[in-house]
């Protein structure tokens, strides 16, 4: 008999070596929340600086207010399906109250930012079709992609002359054409030159997706995104967003203006066999988008602590993901078991970041990722900034 | 184009992939005797898409293993284009 896990032997292998250097960094447990950037790891008072917590939304009275009256008067759950029982009125109003604050005509909501993806991407795109997505998208693009059954192009990261060149390439051109880009990349934090795709479109007669995951509520004059910011937004035909960054619950998007887009909800099987996001999150979602559209200066203040960051880092010297100021600050290191060490001397230190290593990197880099939020006060970015130095800073 | 000149120039492409310098073969499994990550097989596919200038789809590379596998591959589509 061959045992299943033999192929992940090479996974626990590696796990065993992350842990022989301290703790378990891709598993770390927050045990009490103390603000949206403050959390008790390990018995210690520690600074959150890798949460995607980029509007600082997750402990706002009003936000917390709206989930409890929800949870009182709806209950805990929904326990169906949007297509069953899992519709709810409040559902409808999250779908609306997204709809106007994207500009769009339509908006669906899904339980996950990764169903997400996943809905959107296998709903538009068949096996008929062809999906021609960036190299450095995120697991949920390229999960959305393979669940579609459509055939899929590959083209290299932010690079348009490639994407040119793989579309008159394209050989059997019967079905439709899906790019699939990002507003902010999750990992170097880079935008996609979103004007050179736009170019194509005449050219080769694609449709567009943005997954504007971490640049909703961070980019553009109206927080919508990179689209937003680059005033594409007509030529972004759908765009797919999240719940568990700006908005702070859980859950995503998809939204377009298509006459047909709501049939969607008929062809999206992520969205159509899973149970609906449970009153609370759908309150507390609708409070934050709420929250988002009148209170702009959480962006400026974003924007504002994200130059800090950055700066301060540049000033070390670092090496980082991309050379322009987003709220996902990565800083380049040497190798795996370097990073895995300044990963634990920063926590041990009262800073948490994330740790990005091959294959969840672009060329197999090793990245102590950071994200800023709103709500951190220039003393927290500091101190980061002054853990960095005495702990990455010279390696 | 013959299939020694592709597999040449395929085990070519492959050196930079291949700093233990394992043997290179028909039968050489790319991913797992060269030790190559999922991502790391899709970016060494996008080298060779462009040196032969061919289309080879993600849902392709996932049937593909070993470099005689790539080697009818893009032998079919350079024989199309």
């Amino acid at each position: 008999m061959t045992d299943l896990f033999d192929k992940h032997k090479p996974i626990a292998e590696r796990f065993e070596r992350m842990m022989a250097m301290g703790v378990n960094a891709v598993g770390i447990t927050n045990d009490k929340l103390l603000s949206p950037t403050r959390a008790l790891i390990q018995g210690r008072e520690t600074i959150l600086a890798g949460t995607n917590n980029y509007m600082g939304i997750t402990f706002e009275k009003g936000v917390i207010e709206a989930g409890k009256k929800a949870l009182d008067e709806f209950g805990t759950g929904t326990t169906g399906s949007r297509i069953a029982n899992g519709s709810y009125a409040m559902h409808k109003q999250l779908e609306a109250e997204l709809a106007t604050f994207l500009g769009r005509k339509h908006c669906i909501v899904f339980t996950t930012g990764y169903q997400a993806n996943l809905g959107m991407i296998s709903g538009l795109a068949g096996p008929r079709d062809t999906v021609y997505l960036d190299a450095d998208s995120h697991s949920s693009i390229y999960d959305g992609c393979t669940l579609s059954g459509a055939k899929l192009v590959r083209f290299r990261h932010n690079d348009a002359a490639d994407l040119d060149k793989r579309l008159s390439r394209s050989e059997d051109n019967e079905g439709g054409k899906l790019v699939v880009l990002e507003g902010i990349y999750s990992m170097l934090g880079d935008r996609a030159p979103l004007r050179d795709f736009v170019a194509l479109k005449e050219k080769h007669k694609f449709q567009l997706l943005v997954d504007e995951a971490h640049s909703f509520g961070v980019l553009g004059p109206h927080g919508r995104g990179l689209a937003d910011e680059a005033g594409l937004e007509a030529e972004a035909d759908f765009v797919v967003g999240t719940f568990s960054k700006s908005i702070g619950s859980i859950g995503g998007f998809g939204a377009g203006d298509h006459p047909l887009f709501e049939t969607l909800r008929y062809a999206m099987r992520p969205y159509m066999f899973t149970a609906s996001s449970s009153p609370a999150t759908i309150a507390t979602s609708i409070a934050a988008v709420k929250t988002l559209a009148r209170e702009p200066e959480r962006r400026d203040a974003l924007r504002r602590n994200s130059e800090r960051l950055f700066n301060g880092f540049r000033n070390l010297g670092f090496e980082m993901g991309c050379e322009e100021v987003s709220p996902v600050i990565a800083v380049k290191c040497k190798d795996e078991p370097s990073t895995i060490m300044m990963w634990n001397a920063l926590l041990n230190a009262g800073v948490y970041v994330n740790i990005a290593l091959p294959p969840g990197t672009p060329n197999r880099l090793c990245l102590l990722r950071c994200s800023v939020s709103a709500a951190h006060s220039d003393a927290e970015i500091d101190k980061v900034i002054e853990v960095f130095a005495k702990v990455v800073a010279g390696r | 184009m013959t299939d020694t000149a592709i597999i040449d120039e395929i085990c070519r492409l492959l050196a930079p992939h291949n700093p233990k310098g394992v043997p290179l073969s028909a039968a050489t499994d790319i991913p797992k005797e060269l030790n190559i990550d999922s991502v790391g097989v899709l970016d060494f596919i996008m080298e060779v898409e462009d040196t032969f200038d061919i289309e080879i789809p993600m849902n392709v590379v996932a049937e593909t293993h070993t470099i005689g596998d790539l080697v009818k591959v893009v032998e079919a589509r350079v024989r199309k284009g």
